[in-house]
């Protein structure tokens, strides 16, 4: 790790009077089991590594990557950064990020548990959640995967302005996917568990929840159309979450694309939805200490009560807005800092799930949506996606739907949220999922 | 225009040979070195300021291992005799080994590298030059009218390097230069902002600018988000929808490609498995897979495991004639290649991916296709979309839609996801004109690799899907 800051550093060292570079190195290992039919599929060792270089002279900005630490070829990088500005429009906001007052959280994300954790244990895991699933229930005719997969990353960040950061974080994580039959009808469902370390996996819940999410879609109908009442599960909350997140980055608003632009202090949502954007929560599967530009990250409140507090910026966004960053720069090392949020979660409420449902006469309880990178407008709110899941009658969950979709506006669904579930989970993406209540939204089916 | 074509190897043959000879030391049955030097160029003009211009490079090799059911793989950016030693050892380890074997290895060509089907190679294009076409765009879709807020633009390039080199003796390269522009508007009206996109991608060089016009796609742009404006919600429920030509391609790649591919069929998780020599779609229906097709965005010479680009028909007059197939279910079946496996770079397996899929054109009038539907819903253009390969149902969203009423285009209406299931929408498709065009240049996402790819149709209509709309 210290191997990556020198690194950086060496280049950094290279800046030229006037120019303010930055040096963003990564280094991660990785390795993939997939499972089949009680044998490995395929067993993916790999290391990758790369930097991404980036120069600021008279507010023009030059950036070059490359996918390796190779002495000569960063000196090219470098080089190529200094040559592509040169085509950049001037801009008085373009600077570097700047050494704010506060420090990284000390955060547990790296677990030297699987760092040691031996390939054939990585192996075996993948074999069991396999066969668990396989074994979950008679109807399960196959499983299409079952993956182990882990990953440890060490990343630098090092300018001329004075910031010197690394981080750590292992992570790993199983999934299953397996096909139910019953009567000629085939229906898919899958299961994942996330943790840091292999001892925070739970195989027996990933199997369990792939074989119940595929057997209970059998026989599935397409539902009448009409409005009704949704409950989305956290699988699908969390994805609307994110992308509710993205709307609420400073780029989009100050360019014209972000639907709440304008609106801070409004109340934008209903009173039960607080939203808030924390990486430094290690229960985060996105948990970081620094963000993109090597600041602090922090724990930043977007809506409380509903009311839309903040939008988040990085360092360029913050100074053309006349703010303060709030550690909000996201990138890979091979592109320049965008903004976003990073780790989005609600404020749980009280009922459970079942509590939740057991309050809804007529409704639906959405599962699982297909096509939301299609289906949502960030910058108009129009909102449609594919949708299945299961009808709620009188309280309890019924028969299974599929091929329908759900719609509304991202506006209108915010302001709709009738309850938010106390079943709040991190999941495998930037967002924590949690059961909400929508009191209406456009099903087309039949 | 052109430069001296460099014809030697990425790798040396006599360097292959011994790393495909140490992944075979532990008794592997099949051993493949996948080589890559990728090198790109992005620029972006937004806000109305050409924020970056960046560049970025990738190489490396991937070492893939087959031992029995298994398959190693293990992945280098270090091209050094050590690091390929390294990797193939790895790879050779993850198969989970045992035997040992003194296999040797003798390729059926010198490696020497095609010539890339590129008139103007992008390093010999200044970034000014870039940066222009970026400009133009900006100050024609600005130029359009008041209410165009934003425009954003994005010009990309790369050249793409690829050796394969097998235990079974092949040896084989390719050269794949890709040039692609986009141009994005947002309308601000009195009920909010609207957004309309317009791309372009091709297999060549910098020589795509002398028949593309970046301005036009910048008014075209601004056309779409300025006409939904005034957009409708879009209906809900069971339709006809009609497709216009180049819209429909993407409903194809979700209805039934993914669901032909060799690697979904094997493990039963596609509604088309067991289906071959069945009517599976409407007789007119005539779908092809091309590779091929010269300067189409999903267009190489050899794929990604070294094998020849082609021309497949999967359904021919609404009979399925054949999957796609890459070499690890190829061998299985003991079958050859379709040319169909491909990987997103060598930090990835390859696997079965769709190249360029198009529908044939059919003996029908566009004009009389939408003058003959009472009341449904016109497509122009297409969004992404998404399917589950194992029921079959699919999604597509909808960037440009008008109202079909009484035979004519009247309102346009809001985005929106189509759904409909991919068996059924193949039987319902009841018309197909003649005004084939292909559409916007894709990437489609499979198991977390991304790969571009083309697609197109001739105008058509499906007799009835399910339009996600708000309105009752």
């Amino acid at each position: 790790m210290s191997d990556l800051l020198s690194l950086c550093d060496r280049l950094v060292a290279q800046a030229q009077p006037g120019e303010q570079v930055e040096v963003v190195a990564v280094h991660e290992r990785e390795t993939e089991v997939r499972a089949y039919e009680g044998q490995v599929e395929s067993l993916t060792a790999a290391e990758s590594q790369g930097v991404g270089v980036r120069v600021i002279r008279d507010g023009r900005q030059g950036f070059a990557s490359a996918g390796t630490l190779d002495l000569a070829i960063l000196d090219e990088t470098l080089a190529e950064a200094r040559e592509n500005l040169a085509f950049a429009t001037p801009d008085e906001f373009c600077a570097l990020a700047t050494p704010d007052a506060l420090d990284p959280a000390v955060l547990d994300i790296y677990r030297q548990e699987l760092v040691d954790f031996p390939v054939e244990s990585k192996v075996a895991l993948a074999l069991e959640l396999e066969r668990r699933t396989r074994q979950g229930d008679p109807r399960i005719i196959g499983v299409e995967s079952a993956d182990y997969s882990d990953s440890v990353t060490q990343t630098a960040v090092a300018t001329t302005t004075g910031i010197r950061t690394t981080a750590a974080e292992t992570g790993c994580f199983l999934s299953a996917y397996s096909l139910a039959e019953e009567n000629g009808d085939t229906q898919a469902g899958f299961g994942f568990s996330v943790g840091r370390q292999p001892s925070d996996l739970e195989v027996s819940q990933a199997a369990t929840d792939a074989v119940e999410r595929s057997t209970r879609m059998l026989g599935a109908v397409k539902p009448p159309s009409g409005r009704m009442m949704v409950v989305l599960d956290p699988w699908v909350s969390a994805q609307f979450l994110g992308i509710v997140g993205g709307t609420l980055s400073g780029e989009a608003v100050q360019k014209g694309r972000s639907l709440f632009a304008e609106r801070l202090g409004d109340q934008v949502a209903a009173a039960s939805l607080t939203l808030i954007d924390d990486p430094t929560n290690p229960a985060a599967f996105t948990a970081t200490a620094t963000d993109g530009e090597g600041l602090a990250t922090r724990r930043n409140v977007l809506m409380q009560d509903g009311r839309l507090e903040k939008f988040v910026h990085n360092s360029y966004t913050a100074r053309r807005a006349g703010t303060a960053s709030t550690g909000s720069a996201v990138r890979g090392y091979s592109s320049t800092p965008g903004v976003g949020v990073q780790a989005v979660s609600v404020q749980p409420g009280q009922l459970s799930p079942d509590a939740l449902i057991a309050g809804i006469t007529d409704g639906l309880l959405v599962q699982g949506v297909s096509g939301l990178h299609s289906g949502v407008n960030p910058v108009s709110g129009d909102f449609s996606t594919g949708a299945e899941g299961l009808r709620i009658r009188n309280g309890e969950l019924a028969e299974p739907v599929r091929e329908f979709t759900i719609a509304s506006t991202l506006q209108k669904m915010l302001l709709e949220v009738t309850a938010v579930g106390d079943d709040l989970v991190w999941l495998p993406m930037k967002a924590a999922g949690v059961t909400l209540v929508i009191a209406e939204l456009t099903v087309s089916g039949a | 225009m052109s430069t001296q074509h460099d014809a030697r190897p990425l790798l040396n043959p006599a360097l292959l040979q011994e790393t495909i000879e140490t992944a075979l030391q532990s008794g592997a049955t099949f051993a493949e070195v996948f080589v890559e030097d990728k090198r790109s160029t992005s620029a972006v003009l937004d806000d109305s300021k050409i924020e970056e211009l960046t560049s970025g490079r990738r190489r490396g090799a991937g070492i893939r291992v087959i031992l029995g059911e298994t398959t190693g793989f293990a992945h280098t950016a270090d091209l050094s005799p050590e690091g390929l030693q390294t990797a193939a050892r790895a790879a050779a380890a993850a198969a989970q080994s045992a035997g040992n074997s003194n296999k040797s290895v003798a390729f059926a060509s010198d490696g020497s590298m095609p010539a890339p089907v590129a008139a103007v190679m992008p390093d010999q294009v200044s970034g000014s030059q870039k940066v222009a076409l970026l400009q133009k765009a900006d100050q024609a879709a600005r130029g359009f009218q008041a209410a165009i807020t934003q425009v954003s633009a994005h010009y990309a390039d790369s050249r793409r390097r690829i050796q394969i080199a097998n235990s079974e003796g092949l040896l084989a390269g390719d050269d794949q230069v890709r040039t692609l522009f986009a141009v994005s508007c947002v309308a601000q009206g009195d009920l909010g902002r609207q957004t309309g996109r317009q791309s372009m991608g091709h297999t060549v060089g910098f020589e795509i600018f002398d028949s593309v016009d970046v301005e036009s796609m910048a008014l075209q742009a601004a056309q779409r988000a300025y006409t939904k404006l005034s957009a409708v919600p879009a209906p809900s429920g069971e339709m006809p929808v009609v497709v216009g030509p180049g819209g429909g391609g993407v409903l194809f790649h979700e209805a039934c490609g993914h669901g032909l591919e060799a690697d979904i069929i094997a493990k039963s998780a596609s509604v088309f498995a067991g289906r071959r020599g069945e009517m599976v779609a409407n007789p007119m229906v005539t779908l092809v897979d091309d590779g091929t097709m010269a300067g189409e965005w999903g267009r190489y010479g050899v794929d990604d495991e070294g094998h020849l680009a082609q021309r497949n028909v999967l359904i021919e007059n609404g009979v399925l004639t054949d999957y796609m197939w890459d070499y690890l279910r190829a061998t299985k079946e003991g079958r050859p290649c379709s040319g169909n496996g491909r990987r997103e770079s060598y930090q990835h397996l390859p696997m079965v991916r769709m190249t360029n899929t198009f529908l044939e054109p059919g003996p029908d009038d566009p004009a009389e296709i939408i003058a003959s539907t009472d009341h449904g819903v016109y497509v122009a253009q297409l969004g992404g979309g998404q399917v589950n390969t194992v029921t079959g149902d699919f999604v597509f969203g909808m960037t440009e839609a008008y109202l079909i009423e009484n035979g004519e285009l009247t309102s346009p209406i809001r985005d929106g996801n189509l759904i409909g299931n991919g068996p059924q929408t193949l039987q319902d498709i009841d018309a197909i004109a003649g005004d084939f065009a292909m559409g916007s240049p894709g990437t489609c996402g499979k198991d977390g690799q991304g790969v571009p790819v083309g697609d197109g149709t001739p105008t058509l209509r499906v007799a009835r899907l399910t339009v996600g709309g708000t309105a009752a």
